[in-house]
């Protein structure tokens, strides 16, 4: 165990910060969740791009710069500091391109992986149906083959910033009369195919943050199939598995929330009269420096050829609920000024927790709920009966 | 930047647990709860040519030279099956604090050295805590006075038995004089060690509730699968599994601090404070959960004195509040914090560690 940085280490860092000094925007860009705001992030993606920095763990072939996981969250570090934008193309960058690099064929590599690193194509996820959510074995969707072809019919739904987006990676039925975790297939649609119908879901806070899918009769080539026909399932467990593992959320996020949580709580702390603040403010730092402990401990592991499984259920209900809570007592903090929307003039520089807290709801929902991510925990980490 | 142990260091708690796990039972915790002094010669000499009073007693006073690095692993091992034996506290807390006197003070040398070699034991005391455990089997007692240190050899001093809710635990109230003959520290030099001794054992405390809690949940799981109701186990009930889950995730998020607070305290042991309290806080807050939701897992079989599920509960009850408990710990994370100059935020996470 040696918990110093490299030479190496603090010279990416010092490259890093010096990089997103000179290139984060002055102005914060407005949410990707309206068209003006989404062109903004993928600028910004491109600039990502250009520099080589858009997905710094990628293999230098695909504009990566092979750097392993404790340089990503270095970068991730700095990257949260800079108060640089989100990044609007997660679904992409996070979750199907790790997925690519591992299943696809060296066509798909060349065809989609530098695209989506530029921002040139965005990518929505395409997996919940109404009447498949936690139960996802319950996908209805169908996309049926016709010689070198398939014809998708159905509906999708809770799909992130598929309004704005290019492709959404999807899984659907493709063996007549198959059930469950069987005859299911990834397929990638382009979201201007003829047959394809993009409904804006408003989310809550009132934005079309995401949408549903609906898909009349969409042809689409065999090529677009990622891994084997019947494959869907595995390949979208690992997806899952990007997911919930290290990628999707990194500590760093996190820590800059606690930061600024115990900075707003210096700021207000003579007009706090619950005494229970203080405690949720400094539980809020410690848990996120956990969180951040566990990653880097993580990363170590994994970089000596460990692997992640269940245990990726324990940082998705951890950091999920993190983010909960330190919204929550930012709310209480801020008090009857909670409430005030960003743009309201009285907000003041304190409307953007109110957008935090929104979104952080969606937290302990989204890539499985929680109560999924439990019960793996019970079953497959704890080994309690299943039946 | 690496952040796992060496190979030695897992072979060492391997080697631990596996000994452990053979010799200590509910049977064996039971039976010696019948005995005077709670403590078995036996089982000491089995924990002495293992060579762990020698652990973190340095190689020129004829110990094996670890660090708390080394030896946190072993610790959890500890915690886990409940260990009564005072081996914990003897070698990460009080030869540390005789090794920093060692090189100028004959007597804490002497001493290290029958340590190491399994002839004598010490007890240690804090003003911390209220009671001194195991002083009761001990040869000496390490023991403050203001700014002092004493050591003072237990046949000079009147022990008052107080009974804990553990009935493996052991304590003492001390009734002694200092003496001049008898002060090994005094000054800043004293305050100094008695931080750097409070600090040794939280984190002592933290690393064998991370056992406790692992133990508990484990136990709790196994007695779900046998335990049938409505014609199935209680376990396949989604209530329990995520008590028990909750448990998991909580004892999960405190591994990594308490390993760091290993690493700070073995590596710079003046900049500790955080970093073990942290660890302190939910380590013990992982036991104390893991205890609430065993008990409710076990039903009314879980209130019982005849279900083991209690050797381990009230170990949990007992050093969640030693060595600082959670108040005291929580406000030093809070003063650390809240100091306008403290290095918080995303590129600080070992900021309070570099070396």
């Amino acid at each position: 165990m040696d918990l110093n940085y490299t030479p190496e280490q603090n010279a990416f860092r010092k490259e890093v910060r010096d990089w997103l000094a000179a290139n984060v925007p002055a102005e914060p860009l407005q949410s990707f969740d309206i068209a003006e705001g989404f062109e903004q992030h993928r600028e910004w993606e491109k600039t990502l791009a250009e520099g080589n920095w858009g997905m710094v763990t990628w293999p230098t072939e695909y504009g990566g710069r092979a750097c392993n996981l404790i340089e990503w969250l270095i970068f991730e570090e700095e990257y949260y500091k800079a108060k640089a934008p989100l990044r609007v193309n997660q679904n992409g960058i996070f979750l199907l391109g790790p997925t690519l690099m591992e299943y696809g064929t060296p066509e798909q590599k060349e065809r989609f992986i530098s695209a989506m690193a530029s921002g040139e194509e965005m990518w929505a996820q395409g997996w919940s149906e109404p009447g498949a959510g936690s139960d996802m074995a319950a996908i209805r969707s169908t996309a049926f083959r016709d010689g070198d072809e398939y014809v998708i019919n159905g509906q999708k739904v809770w799909s992130t910033r598929a309004v704005f987006a290019d492709w959404v990676f999807c899984i659907f039925r493709t063996e007549q009369g198959s059930e469950r975790h069987k005859g299911l297939s990834f397929v990638f649609v382009p979201l201007d195919a003829p047959g394809v119908t993009v409904r804006p879901i408003p989310q809550l806070d009132g934005l079309p943050g995401f949408a549903e899918i609906f898909f009349d009769d969409v042809r689409v080539p065999v090529e677009n199939r990622l891994g084997g026909e019947g494959e869907g399932w595995s390949i979208a467990m690992a997806t899952a598995g990007f997911e919930r593992g290290l990628m999707l959320r990194s500590p760093a996020r996190f820590q800059e929330t606690a930061k600024r949580l115990v900075e707003l709580y210096r700021e207000n702390q003579n007009e706090i009269m619950d005494l229970t603040i203080e405690d949720a403010v400094v539980k809020s730092y410690m848990d996120a420096e956990a969180y951040a402990l566990s990653t880097y401990q993580t990363a170590s592991r994994l970089i000596k050829g460990g692997k992640i499984g269940a245990e990726a259920s324990l940082n998705k209900i951890f950091w999920s609920e993190m983010d909960q809570k330190m919204h929550e007592t930012a709310m209480s903090i801020l008090g009857a000024r909670a409430e005030l929307l960003p743009h309201a003039p009285a907000a003041g520089d304190v409307g953007t927790w109110l957008e935090g807290f929104m979104f952080a709801q969606s937290g302990p929902i989204y890539a499985g709920t929680n109560e999924v991510q439990r019960n793996i925990i019970a079953e497959r980490l704890l080994g309690m009966p299943r039946k | 930047m690496d952040f796992t142990f060496t190979e030695d260091q897992q072979l060492f708690a391997d080697s631990v647990k596996d000994f452990l796990q053979g010799e200590i039972t509910a049977e064996s915790i039971r039976a010696s709860w019948e005995t005077e002094t709670g403590r078995s010669d036996e089982l000491w000499a089995q924990i002495t040519e293992l060579g762990l009073p020698a652990m973190l007693v340095p190689e020129e006073f004829g110990g094996l030279g670890m660090t708390e690095l080394d030896v946190v692993l072993m610790a959890i091992e500890c915690g886990r099956v409940a260990l009564h034996e005072p081996i914990v506290e003897m070698a990460m807390v009080a030869t540390p604090l005789l090794a920093a006197l060692a090189p100028n003070n004959e007597k804490c040398a002497d001493l290290l050295g029958q340590i190491a070699g399994g002839e004598a034991k010490v007890a240690i005391a804090h003003t911390v805590n209220h009671v001194v455990a195991d002083a009761h089997i001990a040869d000496y007692l390490i023991l403050p006075h203001a700014d002092q240190i004493h050591l003072v050899a237990q046949a000079d001093v009147k022990l008052e038995a107080q009974e804990s809710v553990d009935p493996s635990r052991r304590l003492s109230t001390v009734d002694w004089t200092p003496s001049e003959a008898t002060c090994i520290a005094s000054g800043a030099e004293g305050v100094a060690l008695l931080a750097a001794t409070l600090n040794r054992g939280a984190l002592a405390s933290a690393a064998q509730m991370i056992g406790l809690a692992e133990a508990m949940v484990a136990r709790s799981v196994q007695y779900s699968e046998e335990r049938q109701q409505f014609g199935k186990p209680i376990g396949v009930n989604q209530a329990l599994k995520h008590h028990m889950a909750n448990c998991a995730v909580k004892t999960e998020f405190a591994k990594a601090p308490l390993y760091r607070a290993a690493y700070v305290l073995s590596m710079k042991p003046e900049s500790a404070d955080f970093a073990i309290s942290h660890a302190k806080v939910v380590a013990g807050e992982a036991a104390l959960f893991a205890a609430k939701n065993s008990i409710q897992l076990h039903g009314a079989m879980g209130y019982t004195w005849e279900c083991d599920l209690h050797i381990w509960m009230k170990r949990s009850w007992a050093l969640d509040k030693f060595w600082g408990h959670a108040g005291f710990h929580k406000n030093r994370t809070h003063q650390w914090l809240m100091n306008p100059n403290a290095q918080i935020g995303a590129d600080n996470t070992f900021g309070a560690v570099a070396i």
